[in-house]
């Protein structure tokens, strides 16, 4: 096993790309994620990378739309407003079918809002992201290892399906230090085939990059196979983690830093005996609804923590409506962590399981 | 074995660095660990914060709303943080800087003139050192040994020189637990 090292999330994040072969950086400054790109400006060149800090974030994800045009592993990073900007371009990313990674460190918002950790861009992430009908994959990790070993996935998903994944996370999983190993390590040289890229056409038919489609038939097809694209994914890469579904009474469901908090709760919980259960989606888009869906089957009640007023709360109520469990919500906003005692106070409100 | 802690004092004082031993020192034995800091528009003279937890199981929320110990290198930390410290837990505090009494008979105090010893020494900045060699001898979970193998892999290559004063600042604060 590789040694451990402690490492911020965002530094570990950063290291874990150019682990997975990523050698071509662009974005701009912003807390409460400095510390990757600071990272990076020093590592990538280091490996004979590129790390560029963009004139401001409508260019740096433009910078990415290119690179990732020309078959590059490619990253950009932000904090929620900065992601706001990027989205122009993360649209046109999709809408060409290129593999790029965005990351959010998520902070309150909205508007320049705070810099304290916060999830109130779900929607935003999991709905579309930006114009035109598209999807983001994302996901979650809710610890600094997981933070590693997410980041080389995405990249890994990000060429597979030809779609930008964006890693979601918070302010808290990117200042805080944990024990990191990182076991795999991808040779930038040793990369799948991109035979799409435009990277020079000698010797074959020119390719073409491209999100401008004014046949509405033609856009229509696109739209279609985007879909399935998706559907795919739906199909294929949900990922969670559950905890004591078998004997649970009530569910907690959360994701990143909620779902690490929500986990003490649920210890406190069980120390004063409530049979409480936790669903933890790691991929938010594709959402784990059938997991929730056939939880609901014996659950009669969800409570859903999030860092936010409300948004993953709506794709849960979902999943359970065809068997009509009540869906609570806690939620702590602006920059607010929950503490473990708040959740444990909502669970005795909703009061079943004891 | 769990251990939530939290590091308090003025930016400058190196409290941050205190937290990161303890963190890494855990971690090289094998302990689960984290380290959380505060991350405000914090500046020098401002006040810093950081949250370890130590502990032989997995690490479910790497914050403490009630620390079993916390370390005040200044008043304001002191004033901040010692509500919420779990009944039967300890506070140590700069006796140094901190002339108020602690008003809670339910937790334990530990006082440590931290500046007092690092000046003696011939260098304030090392005043956390003493205050860390103190808590590590009176805690007993981590090996002295290990926060200073530790404080040497921690230590840029340009601050390597100042190992020396650092491992010293530990043994006094050590000596006086």
């Amino acid at each position: 096993m590789a040694k451990k090292i402690l490492m911020k999330g965002n530094e570990a994040i950063a290291e874990a790309a150019v682990k997975a072969g990523c050698r071509y950086f662009f974005g701009y400054p912003i807390t409460p994620q400095n510390e990757l790109p600071a990272y990076l400006s020093w590592r990538l060149p280091e490996v004979g990378g590129v790390f560029l800090q963009a004139e401001s974030e409508v260019a740096a994800s433009n910078m990415v739309y290119g690179a990732a045009g020309a078959g590059a592993r490619v990253m950009t990073s932000s904090s929620s407003p900065g992601i706001s900007l990027k989205a122009e371009g993360i649209s046109y990313i999709a809408g060409a079918e290129l593999p790029a990674v965005i990351v959010n460190m998520m902070r309150g918002g909205p508007g320049l809002g705070g810099i304290q950790p916060a999830q109130s861009d779900y929607f935003q992430a999991t709905k579309g992201m930006a114009h035109g009908d598209f999807r983001l994959f994302v996901l979650a990790p809710s610890s600094v290892q997981e933070a590693v070993d997410l980041t080389i996935d995405a990249f890994e998903l990000a060429d597979k399906y030809r779609n930008p994944v964006l890693l979601l996370a918070d302010g808290m999983i990117g200042q805080m230090m944990e024990p990191v190993s990182f076991e795999r390590s991808i040779d930038p040289d040793d990369l799948p085939d991109k035979p799409w890229a435009t990277d020079g056409a000698e010797g074959r038919e020119k390719n073409i990059i491209n999100s401008l489609s004014l046949d509405p038939a033609e856009l229509e097809k696109h739209n279609q196979k985007l879909k399935e694209k998706y559907d795919q994914m739906e199909k294929e890469e949900v990922r969670y983690e559950t905890y004591y579904l078998d004997d649970a009474d009530i569910v907690i469901v959360a994701y990143g830093t909620s779902a690490r908090i929500s986990l003490s709760a649920m210890e406190l919980a069980r120390e004063e005996g409530y049979k409480v259960g936790l669903i933890r989606p790691i991929t938010l888009f594709p959402f784990p609804k059938e997991i929730i869906a056939k939880t609901s089957e014996k659950i009669d009640d969800f409570l859903t923590v999030e860092m936010s007023t409300g948004q993953m709360v709506e794709d849960v109520e979902l999943a359970v409506c065809a068997n009509n469990s009540s869906v609570h919500f806690y939620g702590r906003t602006g920059g607010m962590i929950p503490t473990p005692e708040e959740i444990l106070a909502e669970i005795k409100k909703i009061g079943g399981g004891k | 074995m769990k251990k939530e802690m939290i590091f308090a004092g003025f930016g400058g004082q190196g409290v941050m660095l205190m937290g990161r031993l303890v963190a890494y020192s855990g971690m090289t034995e094998e302990y689960h660990v984290s380290w959380m800091p505060s991350y405000g528009p914090e500046m020098r003279g401002g006040t810093a914060n950081c949250t370890v937890i130590v502990s032989d199981k997995m690490i479910p929320s790497p914050l403490s709303s009630k620390p079993d110990i916390v370390v005040a290198m200044n008043l304001p930390s002191m004033l901040k943080f010692v509500d919420t410290i779990k009944p039967g837990g300890k506070i140590y505090v700069n006796k140094s800087l901190i002339n108020q009494e602690v008003e809670r008979d339910d937790i334990e105090v530990i006082k440590v003139p931290a500046n007092k010893i690092a000046n003696e020494l011939g260098e304030s900045r090392i005043a956390n050192m003493v205050m860390l060699g103190n808590i590590i001898c009176r805690e007993e979970f981590l090996p002295l040994d290990i926060v200073k193998t530790s404080l040497k892999e921690v230590l840029p290559p340009h601050r390597q020189n100042l190992l020396e004063i650092n491992n010293e600042a530990l043994d006094r604060g050590c000596a006086l637990a």
